[in-house]
């Protein structure tokens, strides 16, 4: 694979000053840049013979709802030429639409219906952005954080009306959330006498 | 009365009014439904197909019939809970799935997984790899009306869901490959039976071969349908054999090496065509390829553990809980709470059958994964069958629909 620092340094001269955060971890190039550019951004990226990160392999919403911005769009590339991946990131809300890159890469279409039907992500200038995954006529958004996992609505075959019948979720038992996560720290974050020694302080 | 009324239900040919007797017949469009249930969809794939006669015009899949959440249960399960789910996704590939979420959390983790364990998981990432390529090759062949093969390829992959069931008890759905190595070591005699199976593979595939390659039938239905060119292939973000058989040597075995990879000797075989017939060509070298790393790891199988000795991360052995304390207490707390992955994220990506196969891990410190994108290769291969079937026929459209290599269990996750 392209080392890393040649890639950084390359995508540095390439984007100049629309780069807002150009970071490495595990091994990982992340970009981030501003919703508005993220199509003349990307047809850089794929353009620049010495970037040529031809394939977008995947695009994927992230929801951090704490935030006021609480999407990450993530657009995975790869070039085949380089051997190079890069990961480029912009940051939407609910009603902000994010530009479309379908005119740039041929696969985005069906990865932005993807990210609008779990996110409710909008993209401006989708050519036919409609819900992909979820059922004809499903409402919500189901990978947003706030969207409950048992759903709203179930589905059953009614013999007496001898149709599928939508109703709303009822539970037999209460939906229990298995978080056996521990309250305690333990001891792992607990200074006591001696411990400095061995972590050297 | 107005003709035109009548023939939005019925094609049939009627005259134009406007233009003399000889030149005028013309076709109006006509949609027509594949699917969900049908043989030759693959599974549950809705097809809307706009038809100008036999010729397909424009193609709109309507996918996630098959949908589950996948990715939202991954939200709300720990690590270990999360791997029996992709064993779901692609269910003719289960390992190479497993595969590519454990590399993911070893990667967040920092962990180091034992030589005989990365060798175990090439073995059974290749075999599965053949697993899947038997079915979509046989099924492939159904669709086009040869029947034989299906029935000859079934018996042999029962053979490899026998290995599979040996390590892991389960015929499919195994669960076997776990962050930092695999489930269990191999049981006695395994190596033995699958060097014997390995010795006989390639007179069955060379049977195959023999009803299939060459068959006048199936190159009339599959040479020069559904080309499509590098330039084509790359744009649509095609991987794995889709991307090989239009002339792209990229494999991600070779180029992005993961576990004992590098240490192989296999060749790419890459498509001059681009073709229905060449994907079909480069699958078939694939499994004689996948069957040269297959004896390689049985040479090469070196002896020692399977899982790494992070108790933090991996169980204790069974003997080991029944007088030590902390090896109970490991026991306990990895099976409720999980192991903890430190914050961060990653893309990890396999080879699998299909193509890359990604998984998107961002981790927050938890014992959950906070986001879990499971980038499946067929999900973009199945986008493009619009553009593929524009201007085939329709009985054409359903030999692409099986050189496409769907399955439904992860383009609806």
């Amino acid at each position: 694979m392209l080392p890393t620092e040649t890639l950084q340094a390359e995508i540095t001269r390439a984007l100049g000053d629309e780069i807002i955060e150009l970071s490495e971890s595990l091994g990982e190039l992340c970009l981030h840049v501003r919703r508005t550019r993220i199509a003349e951004i990307l047809r850089i990226l794929r353009d620049d013979t010495a970037l040529a990160l031809t394939q977008l392999m995947d695009l994927c919403g992230v929801d951090y709802p704490e935030r006021p911005e609480r999407f990450d769009v993530v657009y995975h590339l790869l070039s085949l030429r380089h051997n190079a991946r890069l990961r480029v990131k912009i940051q939407t809300d609910e009603v902000t639409p994010v530009p479309s890159v379908t005119a740039i890469y041929g696969a985005a279409g069906w990865f932005e219906r993807e990210a609008w039907d779990m996110f409710g992500i909008a993209f401006a200038d989708h050519p036919d952005l409609r819900r992909i995954l979820t059922d004809y006529g499903f409402e919500g958004h189901p990978l947003r954080k706030d969207f409950p996992l048992s759903g709203f609505v179930e589905v059953r075959y009614d013999d007496t009306q001898k149709r599928v019948v939508y109703e709303p979720v009822k539970l037999p038992q209460e939906f229990r959330a298995f978080d056996f996560e521990s309250p305690w720290d333990g001891m792992t974050k607990v200074m006591l006498h001696g411990d400095e020694k061995a972590t050297g302080g | 009365m107005n003709a035109l009324s009548m023939n939005k239900i019925t094609p049939c040919l009627m005259p134009n009014a406007s233009s003399t007797a000889e030149s005028a017949t013309r076709t109006l469009p006509f949609t027509v439904n594949l699917g969900p249930q049908h043989p030759a969809a693959h599974g549950v794939l809705r097809m809307i197909l706009e038809m100008d006669g036999e010729i397909v015009e424009r193609a709109d899949p309507h996918i996630g019939l098959l949908h589950r959440g996948t990715e939202k249960l991954i939200e709300h399960k720990t690590y270990t809970q999360a791997i029996p789910y992709f064993d779901r996704l692609d269910y003719v590939s289960p390992m190479c799935q497993e595969h590519a979420f454990a590399l993911a959390v070893e990667k967040l983790l920092g962990l180091e997984v034992p030589l005989r364990g990365q060798y175990i998981r090439v073995l059974f990432a290749e075999l599965t790899r053949i697993l899947n390529h038997i079915l979509n090759i046989t099924t492939f062949a159904i669709d086009l009306g040869a029947v034989t093969p299906a029935l000859w390829g079934f018996e042999e992959r029962e053979i490899l869901m026998e290995f599979y069931e040996r390590v892991s008890g389960a015929r499919m759905h195994a669960n076997y490959f776990r962050p930092g190595g695999v489930a269990r070591d191999l049981p006695q005699g395994l190596l033995e039976d699958i060097a014997t199976w390995a010795q006989k593979f390639p007179k069955f595939l060379a049977d195959i071969e023999t009803l299939v390659t060459g068959n006048r039938i199936f190159r009339q239905r599959t040479v020069d349908i559904g080309i499509v060119t590098k330039e084509q292939a790359i744009d649509w973000g095609f991987s794995g054999p889709m991307l090989r058989a239009s002339g792209v040597a990229w494999d991600l075995r070779k180029s992005q090496p993961y576990d004992v990879y590098d240490r192989m000797d296999f060749d790419i075989p890459t498509g001059k065509t681009g073709d229905c017939f060449a994907r079909y060509l480069v699958r078939v070298e694939e499994m004689r390829q996948s069957l040269r790393i297959i004896h390689q790891c049985l040479k090469d199988m070196p002896e020692g553990p399977v899982m790494t000795d992070n108790r933090k991360v991996a169980p204790p052995e069974r003997a080991e809980m029944k007088t030590s304390m902390e090896a109970l207490i490991h026991h306990f707390k990895l099976y409720t709470e999980g192991y903890h992955v430190p914050a961060g994220e990653t893309y990890t990506v396999v080879e699998a059958p299909k193509g890359e196969f990604g998984v998107y891990l961002v981790a927050d410190g938890s014992n959950k994964p906070y986001r879990c994108k499971i980038r499946p290769p067929a999900f973009a291969h199945l986008q493009a069958s619009d553009a593929m079937f524009k201007g085939h026929l329709l009985a054409d459209a359903v030999a692409i629909i099986g050189t496409l290599d769907i399955v439904f269990g992860e383009i609806d996750r």
